[in-house]
C-alpha cells in the first residue's frame, strides 16, 4: 500500500482554538480553559484515502507573539499549513493572513493550505463573515471550512450541481481528511520534494524528518500560484 | 544535642543540584549555553538571527482608565479587591503595568504610576527602595533592571520570603523570554507594553505564586523526591544514561511526578539550581496541555543561563505512568532524536518494571508521622543542604485541612533561624496549640512540630530518633547519585 508522509504546521493567533481543534481531532475531547500551548505540541495520525495512508505529522504550534520566532522552524519543510482564525474575532483573521504572507515568503515548495474558522457555536458574536473570509481562502487558493471544536461540527460549503450548498459535518475530522486528500494529490503532482512517498507500508524512522530544522532560514519570495490548492480528489461528501 | 550532628542522613558527596544559598544572583551561572556549544564545535552562526528579526515591530497599546458610571459596582470590586492579602505587581521602569496578581492591570494604572514614582523618588537620591511598614501592611519593592516588582502583604510573611517570592516571579518572566531580550527590548523601546510578549504568562505566574506560597521547596531551597528503592531509582536513572548516550549537547534529563523529582541526569560539568527546577516544576503543573502529546519546548532557566534558551521535549512516560519526563538540550533541531530516546526509555522502563515502581509509589504516599511510629511528632521537614534535598510526611491532623497555618508556622520558624541580624541556631517554640522545634546545623535543617505538651528531654530523645530513621530509610527518600551523560 502506498504511504504519503506530510508535515502539518497548525498556525493562528493566540486562543483561536489550534490546539482545541487538534485535540478534538486526535483524542475527541475538550476542554474549555485550555491551558496555552508552550513551544508546540506533535501529533501523528494516519488517514486511509482510497488506497493510499496518509500518515500527518502535526505540528501544533503556539500562538502567543513570543513564540513567533520559532514558527520558522515548525513550517519549514511543511506540507500542509493549517490556518486558523476566530470568527468572532476580526484581530485573529487579520493575523491569520500575516500567517500566510510569512508562509509565502519563506516555504519555497507547494503546501497545502486549509483556512479554518473556528467557534461557530458562537455564530451570534460572528465578526468574520463567511463570504469574506471564504474570498480570501480562494485567493490563495487554500480551501475553507468552518468548525466548532467545542461541538465538533463542521461545515464547508461546495459546489454542486451548480449551486453553492453548506454541507454540515459532525466531527472536525473533515479538516483532516481534507488535507489528507490535499497532500495525496499533492505527491502525485510530484512537486513537493519533502513530502515522502513510499511504495509500501514500512515507514522511514523519524529521524530522517527534519521537522525543526531551521538552520537557512531561505528569504525565496514565490508566487502564489506555486501554493497547491487544497482541492478535494475523490472526496465523498455526505 | 550536638551529639547528634554527625548524623547527616541523605548526605552525598556529588548532588546534581547547586546548593549555595544565593538564590537572586542571577550573574553567577554565566553563560553555560554558549560553553556548551562551543564545546561541542557545531557552528551556529545562525542561531541569533532568528531572536533578533522580531523586536522590530513594537506597538503599544493604549492604557486605556475606564472611567464608567458604574460606580457601585466599581467601588464593591474595589474592596474585594483592596481586602486581598497578597498582592504582586510587575512594572517596568517607565510604570507600564505587566502583571497584578489581582485584578485587572489596566484599572491599577494609576496604582503603577503611584508605585513607579517611589522608586524613581528615592532613585533619583542614589538610594534604592526596598520597603514601607504602614500598620500591619508591608510594602516590598524590588526592582531588577529592566523591571521593577512590588508586593504588598498584609500576612505575617516575612521580608525575606516576600522578596524572594518576587525574585521568583522575575525569574519565570525571565524564563519565558531570556534576560538577554527582556533587557533589548527595553534597550529599544522603554514604553513597550511587555503583555503583549506574556500573554499566557499570567497564569504562570499565578500559579507560582499560589504554589510558592503552599510549598516548604520554596522556602527551603530545595527540592522533594519520589520515595523509591535504590535499585529502582538507578535502573531509572542508567535507562536514562544509556537511551541518550548518543545524544549531543543534551543537558539535563528530569524525571518527575506529583511535584516531586525522580531523577536527574546531568551533563558533566552542569548543575541545576533548585530555583530553576522550581520553574520547571511549576511549568509542570500550570500546564495541564503537556499531558496530552509530546511538545516541544524553549525554556531559559535564569541560574543556569539567563541569556539563551535550552530547547525541552517535555512528555509524559505513557498514560499509565503519569511521570513527566523532559529532555532539555542547546540544540533547537534535534525533536525526533529525542522523542525516539524517550519511547527507548518508556519501553526500558516498562519492561524493568520500573514504570509500575513509580505508580506504586505515587499510589502508596508517604507515612505521617504516626504511621512511623513517631506519635508525639505531628509533621517535620528535613533538609539536607549538601544535596538541596528535603523530605516531608504525609499531612496528618489537625494540618490537613488547614496546610496554610502549618506552612505559616515552619516559614516563621525559618525566617528565626536565617534572618541577618540575629540568626538562631536552634529553636525550641511551645504555644497553645503546638511546640515547634527547629533545627540549622552545618549538614542539614530539620524543622519539626511536636504536640504542645511534649516535655523537652522527650523531644530531644525523638529528634535522634527520628534522625536515626531518616538516616536508615535515607536510600528510599533521596536522589542520592548524581548520574551524568556519557561524553
Amino acid at each position: 500500500m502506498k504511504t504519503v508522509v506530510g508535515k502539518v504546521v497548525v498556525l493562528g493567533y493566540q486562543g483561536v482554538g489550534k490546539t482545541s481543534t487538534v485535540i478534538r481531532y486526535v483524542e475527541n475531547t475538550f476542554t474549555k480553559q485550555i491551558a496555552p500551548t508552550v513551544g508546540a505540541s506533535f501529533f501523528t495520525r494516519k488517514i486511509r484515502v482510497e488506497d493510499t495512508v496518509v500518515t500527518l505529522q502535526i505540528w501544533d504550534t503556539a500562538g502567543q507573539e513570543r513564540f513567533k520566532a520559532m514558527a520558522p522552524m515548525f513550517y519549514r519543510n511543511a506540507n500542509a499549513a493549517l490556518l486558523i482564525f476566530d470568527i468572532t474575532s476580526k484581530t485573529s483573521f487579520e493575523s491569520m493572513k500575516g500567517w500566510v504572507q510569512e508562509l509565502k515568503g519563506n516555504v519555497e515548495e507547494p503546501m497545502v493550505l486549509v483556512v479554518v474558522g473556528n467557534k461557530i457555536d458562537l455564530a451570534a458574536k460572528r465578526e468574520v463573515s463567511r463570504d469574506e473570509a471564504l474570498q480570501y481562502s480562494k485567493s490563495i487558493g487554500a480551501s475553507y471550512l468552518e468548525c466548532s471544536a467545542m461541538t465538533d461540527q463542521c461545515t464547508l460549503a461546495d459546489k454542486i450541481c451548480a449551486e453553492i450548498v453548506l454541507l454540515l459535518f459532525q466531527g472536525v475530522g473533515v479538516i483532516f481528511d481534507k488535507i489528507a486528500i490535499g497532500l495525496l494529490s499533492l505527491s502525485g503532482q510530484n512537486v513537493a520534494h519533502t513530502l515522502k512517498v513510499y511504495d509500501n507500508e514500512i515507514m522511514a524512522p523519524s529521524s530522517e524528518l527534519e521537522a525543526t530544522d531551521t538552520a537557512n532560514e531561505e528569504t525565496v519570495n514565490i508566487s502564489i500560484k506555486s501554493i497547491a490548492h487544497g482541492r478535494s480528489v475523490g472526496w465523498k461528501c455526505c | 544535642m550536638s551529639s547528634n550532628v554527625e548524623l547527616e542522613p541523605g548526605v552525598t558527596p556529588e548532588s546534581g543540584l547547586v546548593t549555595t544559598d544565593s538564590f537572586d544572583n542571577l550573574g553567577q551561572m554565566g553563560s553555560s549555553l554558549e560553553e556548551i556549544k562551543s564545546a561541542s564545535a557545531v557552528s551556529q552562526s545562525q542561531e541569533s538571527n532568528e531572536s533578533n528579526s522580531h523586536y522590530d515591530e513594537f506597538d503599544e497599546s493604549p492604557n486605556c482608565m475606564e472611567t464608567t458610571a458604574k460606580e457601585d459596582a466599581d467601588l464593591e470590586e474595589y474592596k474585594e479587591w483592596a481586602n486581598k492579602k497578597n498582592h504582586v505587581f510587575v512594572l517596568s521602569l517607565a510604570g507600564k503595568p505587566i502583571y497584578s496578581r489581582h485584578g485587572n492591570e489596566d484599572k491599577l494604572a494609576w496604582l503603577f504610576g503611584v508605585m513607579q514614582t517611589l522608586v524613581s523618588f528615592v532613585q533619583s537620591n542614589d538610594d534604592c527602595i526596598t520597603s514601607i511598614q504602614a500598620g500591619d501592611t508591608v510594602f516590598i519593592f524590588l526592582v531588577k533592571r529592566p523591571l521593577i516588582m512590588v508586593a504588598v502583604s498584609k500576612t505575617q510573611d516575612c521580608i525575606y520570603q516576600l522578596i524572594s517570592q518576587l525574585n521568583y516571579v522575575f525569574n519565570q518572566i525571565t524564563s519565558m523570554l531570556t534576560l538577554t531580550r527582556l533587557n533589548r527590548i527595553y534597550e529599544q523601546r522603554q514604553n513597550y507594553d511587555l503583555r503583549r510578549l506574556l500573554s499566557g504568562v499570567e497564569r504562570l505566574i499565578d500559579h507560582l505564586l499560589d504554589f510558592s506560597e503552599m510549598e516548604p521547596s520554596f522556602f527551603l531551597g530545595a527540592v522533594q523526591c519520589l520515595s523509591l528503592a535504590t535499585s529502582i531509582r538507578d535502573s531509572i536513572s542508567s535507562t536514562i544514561v544509556s537511551a541518550c548516550s548518543k545524544i549531543k549537547n543534551l543537558v539535563f534529563a528530569i524525571l518527575l511526578a506529583d511535584n516531586k523529582l525522580i531523577t536527574l541526569v546531568r551533563m558533566k560539568k552542569y548543575y541545576l539550581h533548585p530555583a530553576d527546577l522550581h520553574l520547571i516544576f511549576n511549568l509542570v503543573q500550570a500546564s495541564e496541555s503537556l499531558k496530552n502529546s509530546e511538545s516541544w519546548t524553549p525554556l531559559c532557566l535564569p541560574h543556569f543561563d539567563p541569556s539563551g534558551f535550552l530547547y525541552g521535549h517535555v512528555s509524559y512516560l505513557s498514560e499509565d505512568c503519569q511521570a513527566c519526563l523532559l529532555l532539555l538540550t542547546v540544540e533547537r533541531d534535534i525533536f525526533f532524536t529525542l522523542s525516539e530516546a524517550k519511547q527507548r526509555i518508556v519501553e526500558k522502563l516498562r519492561r524493568g518494571n520500573c514504570l509500575q515502581a513509580i505508580n506504586e509509589s505515587l499510589n502508596a504516599k508517604e507515612d505521617t508521622c504516626a504511621n512511623a511510629g513517631f506519635t508525639e511528632l505531628r509533621h517535620y521537614l528535613y533538609k539536607c543542604k549538601s544535596t538541596a534535598q528535603f523530605y516531608q510526611p504525609s499531612l496528618s491532623p489537625p494540618y490537613v485541612l488547614s496546610k496554610q497555618r502549618l506552612i505559616d508556622l515552619y516559614k516563621r520558624a525559618y525566617q528565626r533561624l536565617h534572618c541577618t541580624t540575629r540568626p538562631l541556631k536552634l529553636l525550641f517554640e511551645r504555644s497553645s496549640d503546638e511546640v515547634i522545634l527547629a533545627w540549622d546545623t552545618k549538614g542539614f535543617e530539620l524543622y519539626i512540630i511536636f504536640e504542645p505538651l511534649i516535655d523537652t528531654t522527650s523531644a530531644i530523645s525523638l529528634v535522634t530518633k527520628l534522625l536515626n530513621w531518616i538516616k536508615k530509610k535515607e536510600e528510599r527518600l533521596f536522589h542520592l547519585t548524581s548520574p551524568t551523560f556519557l561524553k
